[in-house]
């Protein structure tokens, strides 16, 4: 075998993710009332528009989350083969030429030359303290001063055109699937999608898609001979670190829910339904929790678990294996101290709908205690999980780069964003300044905090009953 | 269209006070509009008040807002003209209009608990009113408002003056509407349902108070309502609304003696009433029509037991008749010819409707089986009581009990309807919960055929569960939404295992679908789709599927309207005949009573004063509080209307009765003994039982 699969423990739980969202999606296709707030939300133009950006994201993050050990070239002195000791993922594998040039140091974006002057021996003998070329960047240049800012809009404007051709390709098929499946001609089924009087919005989400697919073909060929972000102070590109960090936001934005979800649902439900002691033990459960400073209780495991990951080194095979084991952490963390909002909300929720008329009818008709929560509160607090899931999702991915900033979040070696702008707080320091650490790290953030929150509304909107009948 | 107008005066001295000539609103999205108002012309006279009648759905409220211009904002009037006094309304800019609002046209809402802002004291929020219209100074707004709360017979005003809304009854709060309303010294005044929200006591005060204020001050009145009681006893004329269009306008007595559209003559006939006892109630099929379809025909048609090819194709147009009258209906000639054709052949043994002779007492009472009494009950509650407790301070300490339901005694029988009356909060809807152990009652005894209930763990108590099932008062809350009918229905099978396999369950669904008069298709689609009265069914659909012995029907028929809770009452009286079951109905509403009950129960702040069969009860009831909500209870028939017994202020809260006989404070009849002593049980003959000091001395002198 060439390469041997590992599965990390965040792996493992992204693709239970993935697994319960499926099923998810299969059972709400299934029944109406759940259908149709989600198509509401796919005929949003926003809606598609965020989903796109999303989904984007969402595909780098799986990329990412596929780790695997390659095959050494030789075989060690007893024959066997051998595996590279470090674990790569498969975009590390697609960005292995990012991830390889490294520079020396700092370099500004599409820079040729570093950005700091070091003592050139020249071969003369003298020694001379200039900006040194860069190894990889613009290395194929003869004159940079010249040719440089041509070779950039030449590459630009290639790049632009696959992309363009690519997504071109994308229309053809789809107004041909389009044709075929409503029996329409395909001029017809243009005309729609461009008058925009389809159902699903398409104009909106091919115009979202062409500036993506614009977007990637444009920086994937400059990236080819620049460093499109620069290169942070060790010489390593920023583009990839941004791009490394797509999978730690998303995991702590979607992880953290995945695990306080069910104590949420849980403890909020059999807190409203049953009241009485019950409730009582778990509003004091909850209190308590939510009195403690969250920060606290997040600064205190993540510095019992560095102490206990210094003292028993050994345990972990890589470096990654560790940083991951500390990623999960947090997310547990992080999802102890947020469940509390949820369960408060769904507590409320289930009093009230305990007294209502259908669950009242179901009493007398003998139904039991259990069949009750799940057949008829739960799937009426759906709703109120699904919106809150949403909301939440940014403010975790904002929270990461918060608690990142002061040392409690991600290991140090792990890419982050909150590790970028922690970095970036010596650079800013600096003369000249060096920002593109820090503007990598927030447009990359931005943009997703941006697209969840739009969507996340999008998705409030479709589930509001005041808002639309269902 | 060349409609002539309807002339109300015909030979009218002066313009009218408030003339609506041909409103016309939509509602909604422009490329697909609702006509919700279509044409409607109305007038309205100094002094008078005007009626406008019709079920939910046909725009009556609309045709308010429109006047007010107060229209959502999906709203416009598209045509017509509405004047007051002189003044063009529909012209008017925004600012202008303001000054007209409360000026001269004032509106009271339906919901008086949500019409007043919780957090602003009744005095501020009167006085806020008044500023608006005097921008007087503060001594003389507090002045103004003291005399409005006097006009609108509030007791003690200087202390609500300081008063927060919670603390107020829902009487009250209408009062302050009605205070706020008038402080303008408007014109015209617009109720739009006062008094649905409101008991029959309650309603009787507040319309009392409206026709009192009207005689004072001259005011015209538009009384939007749906009850005919309540304009048979208040207005002077009366406009019929159907589907966003007027039908017919008449002089209510005229109109009552003899209603000219087949709607008004369907409407007056699906009301109950105790000499349609053995009979059935009249049904308009079908329901109003979406207004968004193009109508090309008669609104009415696909409800009218008259329509002819004609009124599919043809638009009635408006005729204008003698006596101030009006109608639209293409055959109103032939009709009126022949005098409530319709109502005879509907329900043939009912023909005692056109004597106005009192009702005659007992037609009807003891015929299914005069050994019923015999029988021995299917169930006995004895002295049940339910009390909340009330919890204070950290430790959450009792300080004192809700006394909800506190020692009810009742029997039931196969076979037989037990109707348990009462103003809301005075128990009965927990009476109903206690005797499903849906609410666990504190005391007393229930026994289903000798089993004891009261106390049974929730898993001993499911082998009863199949035998007593309940029908809640609102239909669009007693369904979850995110099920299929099917599975609703089949719940009970599914829970208590009597059905495990879902083909056996639907095939079953599929029978009492039928049962209730429902398509058997419903069964894959879900509550929303189905109308209130059709979701009135599906819940009986669902309480029948466990072959129960006793349903508890709480107040099933109060959200619907009068043509649909005719068809849910005919309903359940077939299903008792051919099922045998027990009912026990919980109802306000005392005009459903006569007609489906058998035995009665009136209940006052958690028990029981008065207990008997209907018709004695109903017409001889002896304890003042059942002869006060009996008088207090709007009726058509002018020849059986009683003098209205006035009952002072509000029914006090469980938490604290009253010393000795709960109703002392608002008797008419009190006496020494009343307010130191409850009274005990009094016999009148076999089955009648009266808890009253005075009916207990009138025994014995």
């Amino acid at each position: 075998m060439p390469l041997i699969p590992v599965v990390l423990w965040t792996d493992a739980l992204v693709f239970l993710l993935l697994a319960v969202i499926a099923l998810f999606a299969v059972w709400a296709a299934r029944h109406a009332h759940l259908r149709a707030p989600w198509l509401r939300v796919l005929h949003s133009r926003v809606g598609i528009a965020t989903l796109i950006v999303l989904l984007a994201y969402g595909s780098i993050g799986l990329l990412d989350s596929v780790h695997l050990r390659l095959k050494l070239d030789q075989p060690d002195a007893a024959g066997d083969i051998r595996y590279a000791p470090e674990v790569l993922s498969l975009l590390d594998l697609i960005l292995s030429d990012l991830r390889t040039q490294q520079e020396k140091t700092y370099s500004a974006p599409f820079a040729t030359h570093l950005h700091t002057k070091d003592a050139l021996n020249q071969p003369d003998g003298t020694v001379l303290r200039t900006y040194p070329r860069l190894q990889y960047g613009g290395a194929h240049l003869v004159d940079p001063e010249r040719d440089r800012w041509d070779d950039i809009t030449h590459r630009a404007l290639t790049g632009l055109t696959k992309g363009a051709i690519l997504w071109a390709l994308l229309v053809v098929a789809l107004i041909l699937w389009q044709a075929v499946r409503q029996q329409q001609s395909v001029s017809a089924v243009l005309g729609c999608i461009l008058r925009g009087r389809t159902r699903l919005p398409w104009r909106t989400a091919l115009s979202t898609l062409l500036l993506l697919l614009l977007l990637v073909g444009g920086i994937s060929e400059l990236a080819l001979t620049y460093h499109v972000l620069g290169t942070d102070k060790v010489g390593e590109n920023v583009l990839y670190q941004a791009l490394k960090s797509i999978r730690t936001g998303l995991l702590i934005g979607t992880l953290t829910t995945l695990i306080m979800l069910p104590a949420a649902i849980l403890l909020g439900i059999m807190a409203g339904y049953f009241r009485g002691w019950v409730d009582d033990v778990i509003q004091y459960l909850y209190t308590t929790l939510n009195s403690i400073p969250g920060v606290l209780l997040i600064a205190a495991t993540i510095l019992m678990l560095q102490v206990y990951m210094s003292n028993h080194a050994d345990a972990f095979a890589s470096l990654v294996e560790r940083a991951d084991l500390r990623l999960l952490c947090l997310c547990l963390i992080l999802g102890v101290t947020s469940w509390t909002g949820l369960c408060r909300l769904l507590r409320g929720e289930a009093l009230k709908l305990r007294e209502i008329d259908y669950v009242q009818a179901a009493h007398a008709l003998g139904v039991g205690h259990f069949t009750i929560i799940t057949r008829h509160i739960l799937p009426n607090v759906m709703h109120i999980v699904l919106i809150t899931l949403a909301l939440d999702f940014s403010g975790l991915v904002l929270a990461e780069a918060v608690l990142s900033y002061v040392n409690i979040g991600v290991d140090p070696t792990m890419h982050s964003w909150g590790n970028m702008i922690n970095s970036a707080r010596l650079e800013l320091a600096r003369d000249p300044v060096v920002w593109w650490s820090l503007a990598a790290a927030f447009v990359f953030m931005f943009t997703l905090v941006l697209a969840a929150n739009l969507f996340a509304d999008v998705v409030r909107d479709a589930f509001d009953p005041r808002l639309n009948r269902v | 269209m060349s409609e002539s107008l309807p002339e109300p005066l015909p030979e009218s001295q002066a313009e009218p006070l408030l003339q609506i000539t041909e409103l016309t609103t939509i509602l909604g999205n422009p490329a697909q509009p609702l006509r919700v108002v279509d044409g409607l012309t109305l007038t309205l006279d100094r002094g008078e008040t005007v009626a406008l009648l019709g079920e939910s759905g046909c725009g009556k409220s609309l045709t308010a807002l429109s006047l007010m211009r107060l229209l959502p904002d999906s709203g416009r009037i598209v045509a017509g003209s509405v004047r007051l006094a002189g003044t063009e309304l529909l012209t008017l800019t925004e600012a202008e209009m303001r000054q007209v609002r409360g000026g001269q046209l004032a509106m009271i809402f339906q919901e008086p608990q949500t019409a007043l802002n919780p957090v602003l004291t009744v005095g501020t929020q009167i006085g806020e009113a008044v500023r608006l219209y005097q921008g007087a100074a503060s001594e003389a707004v507090r002045s103004r408002v003291l005399t409005l709360l006097r006009a609108v017979g509030i007791p003690a005003p200087v202390q609500r003056l300081t008063e927060y809304p919670h603390q107020l009854s829902g009487g009250m709060k209408q009062r302050i509407m009605m205070a706020m309303a008038l402080a303008g010294d408007p014109q015209v005044l617009i109720a739009d349902e006062p008094t649905t929200a409101l008991d029959v006591t309650i309603q009787a005060q507040v319309l009392r108070l409206l026709k009192s204020v009207q005689a004072k001050s001259g005011l015209a009145m538009l009384l939007i309502t749906h009850d005919l009681g309540v304009v048979a006893e208040t207005a002077e004329r009366l406009a019929v609304m159907y589907a966003g269009q007027l039908v017919e306008t008449a002089p209510v007595a005229a109109f009552f003696a003899q209603p000219l559209h087949p709607y008004s003559r369907s409407l007056l006939a699906s009301l109950p009433d105790a000499n349609q006892r053995s009979g059935r109630l009249l049904v308009i099929p079908g329901r109003v029509p979406p207004l968004d379809a193009q109508l090309s025909g008669c609104r009415f048609v696909e409800r009218c037991p008259n329509a002819e090819p004609r009124c599919h194709q043809e638009h009635p147009a408006w005729r204008t008749l003698a006596d101030g009258r009006g109608v639209r209906c293409h055959r109103v000639d032939e009709l009126s010819i022949h005098p409530a054709p319709p109502l005879v052949v509907a329900s043939a043994n009912t023909t005692v409707d056109s004597a106005p002779t009192p009702a005659p007492a007992a037609i009807t009472p003891e015929t299914p089986t005069p050994a019923a009494e015999v029988q021995v009950p299917l169930l006995t509650m004895r002295g049940l009581q339910v009390h909340f407790p009330i919890y204070r301070g950290l430790l959450r300490r009792i300080v004192g009990h809700v006394r909800a339901v506190d020692g009810i005694s009742l029997d039931l029988y196969a076979g037989r309807t037990l109707a348990l009356v009462g103003e809301s909060g005075c128990g009965k809807t927990t009476v109903g919960k206690g005797l499903l152990q849906l609410v666990p009652p504190t005391g007393g005894s229930v026994r289903y055929r000798g089993q004891e209930l009261i106390g049974l763990s929730h898993r001993r108590l499911r082998a009863f569960r199949k035998d007593l099932q309940i029908v809640f008062q609102d239909p669009f809350a007693s369904m979850n939404p995110r099920m299929v009918v099917g599975d609703i229905i089949g719940e009970g099978l599914h829970a208590l295992r009597i059905l495990p396999k879902r083909a056996d369950r639907l095939r079953r669904v599929a029978e009492l679908l039928e049962l209730v008069g429902l398509d058997p298709e419903a069964i894959n689609r879900y509550p929303h789709e189905f109308s209130g009265g059709q979701r009135q069914r599906l819940c009986i659909a669902r309480a029948l599927a466990l072959d129960p012995r006793i349903i508890v029907c709480d107040e099933p028929t109060s959200a619907l309207d009068v043509s649909v809770q005719a068809q849910i009452l005919n309903l359940l009286k077939d299903l008792q005949e051919q099922l045998g079951l027990a009912y026990l109905f919980i109802t306000h509403d005392l005009s459903v009573v006569p007609y489906l009950a058998h035995k009665v129960a009136v209940m006052y702040l958690g028990r029981v004063v008065e207990h008997g069969p209907v018709d004695e009860v109903l017409d001889d009831p002896r304890h003042p509080y059942t002869k006060a909500l009996l008088s207090a209870v709007p009726v058509i028939d002018p020849t059986r209307r009683r003098q209205v017994i006035q009952l002072d202020g509000d029914m006090p809260s469980p938490r604290q009765p009253p010393s000795g006989c709960h109703f002392h404070p608002r008797c008419p009849e009190v006496m020494a003994i009343c307010r130191h002593h409850y009274p005990v049980e009094t016999r009148l003959g076999t089955k009648r039982r009266v808890c009253c000091h005075a009916v207990a001395a009138g025994l014995t002198d």
